[in-house]
């Protein structure tokens, strides 16, 4: 092929317009091409800050990080302040509510009617010692007689699909906690300077 | 001939169905059909958003009785 072929508009309908309306149009059009490329080419992204370390507050960290990755996105979780309970090689994760005032209060087990009753709990009735391991013990029965996994299960199925779990270093010193304590796929100990940079590129960012 | 496998996802509730297809599908070959078998009523709207999401083919979803069928093609 000769050189004048490659250049000729006739061989090359997407060659460069010579004047300046076609131009203008045939940049347009290659620029719109080239961002709807790009944009199938992108991988999404989602940056969770997880700081709480209570049994119902550590399901929307995992749930929606796993789903992601089971999306093909590229997801994460920075663990701060007590969020880093959820990443302790032993769970012991407790659920009250106290100071949780929306939390339903349902039998797991029983008749129909009873399973459907909101149990009215006065407050000072769940400040009763012995209390939050009840409300913890009800959640957890609920959670399994429904088929939803458990906080462990969810944990394993976040690492196995490839979330990045990164933890807060200043909270460990903070709560004298020792680095044992946690789960070895803990991929950094960083601070809230280095989790920004990545956050800051992330398509969905929460705060849970 | 591309072959056909079956996942049980009955009993399991929201995000497991979707985390076991995923699963799943990672296993499988291109072009191969993924049936899931599901009881969770949020996995027809799931599967429909997973399935335009990650590129498979979603071939059917039907309700039959309690449970809900979904057969995937594997992109």
């Amino acid at each position: 092929m000769s050189i004048t072929q490659l250049h000729s508009p006739e061989t090359r309908p997407d060659a460069m317009p010579a004047d300046l309306s076609s131009l203008e149009a045939w940049f347009d059009r290659r620029l719109d091409e080239k961002l709807a490329e790009r944009e199938a080419a992108r991988i999404p992204s989602l940056a969770i800050i997880a700081t709480k370390g209570t049994m119902d507050m550590a399901y929307p960290p995992f749930i929606l990080a796993s789903t992601a990755a089971a999306l093909g996105w590229n997801a994460s979780i920075f663990f701060t302040f007590y969020g880093l309970e959820l990443l302790k090689k032993d769970l012991d994760l407790k659920v009250s509510p106290l100071g949780n005032p929306a939390m339903p209060m349902k039998m797991p087990f029983g008749p129909h009617w009873l399973k459907h009753l909101n149990i009215p709990v006065p407050t000072l009735a769940a400040a009763l010692p012995g209390f939050q391991g009840l409300a913890t013990a009800m959640m957890t029965k609920t959670v399994k007689a429904k088929g939803v996994a458990s906080i462990g299960e969810l944990r394993v199925l976040c690492l196995e699909a490839g979330v990045r779990m990164v933890a807060c270093q200043m909270t460990v010193d903070l709560f004298s906690y020792e680095k044992d304590e946690f789960i070895a796929e803990i991929e950094d100990w960083i601070g809230a300077t280095s989790y920004l940079a990545e956050a800051k590129k992330a398509d969905v960012c929460l705060f849970v | 001939m591309d072959s056909t496998q079956m996942l049980d996802a009955r009993g399991l509730n929201c995000p497991l169905p979707i985390l076991r297809t995923k699963k799943a599908l990672n296993a499988m070959h291109s072009g191969d059909t993924l049936k899931v078998v599901a009881t969770d009523p949020g996995s027809l709207k799931d599967m429909v958003a997973f399935c335009s999401q990650t590129g498979n083919a979603l071939l059917s979803s039907q309700q039959a009785g309690g449970d809900f069928e979904f057969l995937i093609r594997k992109a």
